[in-house]
């Protein structure tokens, strides 16, 4: 690992026109801002799962766990409770953080660990070859499911916000300036930043077309602060029909992180021998 | 008199562990080394618990069928124990609740005299069994003062109250022993992974090791261990990887079903070299079987969890000393040569609780692998000729440090070509091979008995307490390796010698230490059995090891 650049010399194995291209670059650019603003490299570390996205752990030339199927989220809330002058950054896909691990974003969410992470959100199985997956609308034809799914999609903002995230966003593939703001913006959120991804894959499920019709940048008139306004933002499109697709920082807000609710005041440590025997003696 | 045996039984909220750990506390106070066995249904209020408390010159391991006294909270504790009542037995009990001839006291009474909870009742009871064995009044007072932390005062009233209602029936000889400490294998476990340095614990609640959990995070509160429950023992196990990422030496805990949920996690710790300690605390099984009930069947399981091939160290204590060595060790052990370690225990060793001598002067330091070199250039699995990388941990100045759980190169990116996927198979099994030459150092048989008899019993965990003594009293020597993997065979084979019968005693139907040992050209002759929840009692494994043909 010569490279003083944050990309790798592995070799890149995406689909061509895969929209991880785009998240791979807007991350790049993110974590080099990060990096401009004073902070170390050595002090990031980017956790990633299992399937497409997670080549991430791959290319990006930082301190990388490259975890399995489902459990980014575990993984980066324990570094970050060890360490909490590192900066953690999990990619997850929407199999990973959605479907395997659904229940560890929950309780990230709800503790308010101060991490970050992005859902690689493409709306299928790629590397597994064209399954559907939590977000992929009602009638999906994948190769588990050639009459197509009997099920709806959920909406993750809606999940996150319920759960207590205190940054909730969503990006697009199609609008990577866009994106590289809201992945940036929540890297530097103190708390649990959750940023979902509409991400194009290009073959299995292209919605390049999709996407370009309906996404639009919430404006200037979207409060960050308003959590009903926030919820009703994120149910304007439900993942299933064709409707206005918004993004951009739905929520924000400040409330203690689970780092520093766990934060200990300094005290008397007393050392690990005279603790035993202090501990030994008071069974005696 | 060289031992004494007491039960207390009432219903589950009466406070019967506590009690029985106050009798086992006086005997200490006595110079008697005890062992206590805490029997009780899955559930919160209600039920028969039991505890049977042995005390004896020597270090026991085990308690037996009959009892010299037994303290009975309800009725329930007389019938369901009849088998256990002798002539000799002395019955001291609650005349409200029960119908029996011995010592009755009108405990309701007294606890209403003194305006004390019901809960209480127990202290009661104590008090009366003191004066019965012929305990003095001061042992009591002192071992109500050091163990109980509310509502003392009424404790010792209504202790006092027990003890002057009762009447001597024996008088338990006072040795002059100093008192040792008493400890739960739990505790001895946390201990000894606090001894190995252990900086972070993570678990989810389940019986028998959640008492370790408990334990830990009282110990967390006032220092600087960090203690965490998470959703599940999926994220158990992950979050202790992440902290093994950052250099942090952590444990988890847990029993057999929530160890199912480890095992991808623990597979990945053998791919990311990763460290993690695994406390591994058995129970009945399969599935939810009996929660609070023991069991010695997942030791295959331990031996071989996790998809793929990964050196792995597996220790199996049978007494609170050797979970504190052994945990030590294990923290030790899996930190320097990167590999997950289980430490397999079961109920009655977990929840049972055991006079301690402090093992600590014999416990070896395990030299810890040197850091690697920082800098641009460092690789996480650099190749080298144990297998074992010098590690690092971010943050590290100008250093990458690449951990991956699939098949990876030297920095730690992903790679599917043949040769490396060879040698990097190859730097793993170097490595289970380096853990078992440091472990040819190490104490990793125990022997009991007499060493050059023609019939030996092999046994491993806390059958060994049992095993020990019923081989003591029919002339047979013990072995039990302690270290179950990787496999100490040469050393079982030297304890062992070429004695004429080899019956392996373990509580599981299939014989699986007899399985393991089979592997490595151990042949056993004879076998015994158990695997109704119960550990054996002492009576109960010379029965059924006169019977073994």
């Amino acid at each position: 690992m010569t490279d003083r650049g944050l990309i790798t010399d592995a070799q890149n194995t995406w689909c061509p026109g895969c929209g991880n291209f785009v998240i791979q670059f807007a991350l790049r650019d993110a974590i080099q801002s990060v990096i401009d603003s004073g902070i170390e490299r050595e002090r990031i570390v980017l956790v990633t799962g299992i399937g497409c996205h997670a080549k991430m752990a791959d290319y990006l030339n930082v301190n990388s766990f490259y975890s399995i199927h489902g459990r980014t989220v575990p993984v980066a809330t324990a570094i970050k409770m060890a360490r909490p002058d590192l900066t953690v950054i999990c990619c997850a896909g929407d199999g990973d953080a959605y479907a395997e691990g659904l229940d560890h974003l929950v309780f990230a969410a709800k503790r308010n660990s101060d991490i970050t992470v992005i859902v690689h959100n493409n709306r299928v199985y790629g590397l597994t070859t064209g399954q559907y997956t939590p977000t992929s609308p009602l009638g999906f034809r994948g190769r588990s499911t050639p009459g197509g799914t009997r099920e709806e999609p959920f909406n993750p903002l809606e999940i996150m916000l319920s759960s207590g995230a205190t940054y909730v966003a969503r990006g697009c593939t199609r609008r990577k300036k866009n994106l590289e703001k809201v992945i940036g913006e929540g890297i530097r959120h103190r708390g649990f930043a959750f940023i979902d991804v509409l991400q194009v894959c290009a073959s299995y499920f292209n919605l390049s077309d999709v996407y370009d019709r309906h996404v639009y940048e919430l404006g200037e008139g979207h409060r960050e602060d308003n959590f009903s306004g926030a919820f009703e933002k994120a149910r304007e499109w439900d993942y299933n029909s064709e409707s206005p697709i918004s993004i951009g920082i739905f929520y924000r807000t400040l409330r203690p992180t689970l780092e520093e609710r766990m934060e200990k005041p300094p005290g008397q440590i007393m050392n690990r021998p005279a603790l035993i025997t202090k501990i030994l003696e008071s069974r005696t | 008199m060289d031992e004494i045996s007491v039960l207390i039984g009432g219903r589950a909220g009466d406070g019967i562990n506590s009690a029985g750990l106050i009798v086992a506390h006086l005997f200490s106070q006595l110079g008697y080394q005890a062992y206590m066995y805490f029997d009780y249904p899955s559930l919160i209020k209600g039920g028969h618990n039991f505890t049977i408390i042995r005390a004896s010159r020597q270090k026991v391991g085990a308690f037996r069928a009959k009892v010299d006294f037994l303290l009975a909270l309800n009725q329930d504790c007389l019938d369901l124990h009849t088998a256990r009542i002798d002539a000799k037995t002395v019955v001291i009990c609650d005349s409200s609740r029960v119908r029996a001839e011995g010592i009755c006291i009108p405990i309701p009474d007294i606890l209403k005299e003194e305006h004390a909870p019901p809960v209480m009742g127990n202290s009661c009871i104590i008090g009366a069994f003191a004066r019965a064995a012929g305990i003095g009044w001061e042992v009591v007072e002192k071992v109500l003062t050091q163990n109980i932390r509310k509502g003392l005062d009424q404790n010792k009233k209504v202790a006092r109250r027990g003890f002057d209602m009762a009447r001597g029936y024996v008088t338990v000889p006072v040795h002059d022993s100093p008192p040792l400490p008493l400890l739960s294998g739990n505790e001895a476990i946390g201990l000894g992974l606090l001894h190995g340095g252990l900086e972070a614990y993570i678990a989810y609640p389940m019986t028998p090791t959640s008492n370790l959990l408990h334990f830990l995070a009282e110990v967390g509160e006032g220092g600087d261990l960090l203690v965490f429950h998470p959703e599940n023992e999926i994220a158990v196990i992950l979050m202790a990887l992440g902290m093994g990422y950052t250099g942090k030496k952590t444990a988890v805990g847990t029993s057999g079903g929530g160890f199912c949920l480890m095992t991808e996690g623990l597979s990945l710790s053998g791919m990311n070299e990763i460290p993690v300690v695994v406390v591994l605390g058995q129970r009945a099984g399969p599935s939810t079987g009996m929660p609070t009930y023991t069991a010695q069947s997942d030791l295959h399981f331990a031996l071989h969890a996790g998809q793929g091939e990964f050196p792995r160290l597996v220790v199996a204590p049978g007494d609170a000393e050797q979970a504190f060595f052994w945990s030590s060790l294990s923290l030790q052990l899996a930190w320097k040569f990167q590999v997950p370690a289980i430490i397999l225990c079961d109920k009655t060793l977990c929840e049972g609780y055991y006079s301690f001598s402090d093992p600590r002067e014999t416990i070896p330091t395990i030299q810890p692998q040197p850091p690697g070199i920082p800098g641009t250039s460092y690789l996480r699995y650099k190749v080298t000729d144990d297998g074992v990388t010098p590690p690092l941990y971010p943050p590290t100045k100008e250093t990458v440090i690449k951990v991956n759980g699939y098949t990876h190169d030297e920095a730690g990116i992903t790679t599917e070509k043949a040769e490396l996927a060879a040698l990097m198979v190859e730097k793993r099994v170097r490595k289970g091979m380096a853990l078992e030459r440091e472990l040819a150092l190490l104490p990793t048989v125990s022997r009991y008995g007499d060493p050059g008899a023609d019939s030996m019993i092999v046994c491993w965990g806390s059958v060994a307490g049992v095993c020990r003594e019923v081989a003591d009293s029919l002339g047979m020597g013990v072995v039990q390796p302690v270290v179950l993997a990787p496999f100490p065979k040469d050393g079982v084979k030297a304890v062992l010698g070429n004695p004429e019968r080899v019956l392996v005693v373990e509580e599981n139907a299939c014989g699986q230490m007899e399985m393991l040992l089979a592997c490595h050209g151990i042949r056993a002759s004879g076998r015994v059995h158990k695997y109704d929840g119960r550990p054996f009692t002492v009576e109960e494994l010379k029965e059924r090891i006169a019977g073994v043909p």
